[in-house]
């Protein structure tokens, strides 16, 4: 029988190092996947992802058992993957002249026709990733996790450790920098 | 171009392909690996840490003090100069026994 979090995570405070084998494999996939939101390498992400878990085996005596182990642990990935933004800070200068061809037909179709342009192209989705390159590494979190993951301003509170208010200034203020960049994207493409 | 409707569309686009889950072959194994490797927490090390981190906030308390002693004037201290200040001090208990 599969055991639960919470008896791995005693099994793991009692000293049975290979239990935390257990919790990783549960939740690794769920890590890969938010890692690779904010980091493009895959060195990269494995970095990401080999720092929560260390962190969460050195910080399990801080785990209280209120909330899920899953909630604990994302809030702590979240919070590395944040640091990480911080510390890769792109070049700020970044600028939409050096778009590739697939990229520059896609805006044009988008431009001639909205609905037409699909959302499943690469083109898209490396314009996407380009626009989210050149946000602040706060701008980039709360759109990654507010609009593109949908989650709540109270999750995203809890996510984070910012406070409810807080989290809303910034959700408006990382909107305003993505129109700024967007407009940039106009000026340089269609003027 | 609609900037509105564009920012619409990219949401979307990031929304229609959420990223891969997909797991390096055995890093479990390799994580693991590594934490049974990793040496146990040392008791120094982390009061260390901690000093090192206490270090930057008491320069800004000694700046700020510094500062007000500064625009105060209290630096400079008593008007008299500092050989009969000294005198003073180690003769005063001699100067009157009684008290």
């Amino acid at each position: 029988m599969e055991r639960s979090d919470a008896e791995l995570v005693a099994a793991v405070r009692g000293g049975d190092t290979a239990s935390f084998e257990d919790l990783v494999r549960r939740y690794q996939p769920h890590v890969f996947a938010t890692a690779r939101r904010y980091a493009r390498r895959e060195e990269e992400v494995e970095d990401i992802v080999q720092e929560v878990f260390i962190k969460a085996f050195q910080k399990l005596d801080s785990f209280r058992g209120e909330a899920p182990f899953e909630h604990w642990l994302m809030r702590l990935a979240v919070r590395i993957c944040y640091d990480f933004l911080r510390r890769h800070r792109r070049n700020r200068e970044s600028r939409f002249s050096d778009l590739s061809d697939p990229e520059k037909d896609w805006l044009d179709r988008f431009v001639a026709e909205p609905a037409s342009a699909p959302e499943d192209a690469d083109a898209a989705r490396a314009l996407v990733n380009r626009l989210l390159t050149f946000l602040s590494p706060k701008a980039r979190l709360i759109i990654t996790l507010l609009e593109i993951e949908e989650r709540s301003v109270k999750e995203i509170a809890a996510l984070t450790g910012w406070s409810v208010p807080l989290v809303k200034v910034r959700a408006f203020r990382a909107r305003a920098e993505m129109r700024k960049y967007l407009q940039q994207l106009k000026r340089e493409q269609y003027l | 171009m609609n900037l509105t409707q564009l920012q619409r569309k990219l949401i979307a686009v990031a929304r229609a392909n959420p990223p891969d889950d997909r797991v390096p072959y055995a890093f479990e194994r390799r994580l693991l690996a590594r934490l049974t490797g990793l040496p146990p927490a040392d008791q120094w090390t982390v009061w260390a840490r901690m000093l090192w981190r206490a270090a930057a906030p008491c320069l800004g308390v000694m700046i700020l003090v510094s500062a007000f002693a500064i625009a105060t004037g209290g630096w400079r201290g008593s008007e008299a100069p500092l050989g009969e200040s000294l005198e003073t001090a180690v003769y005063a208990v001699l100067a009157d026994p009684g008290e």
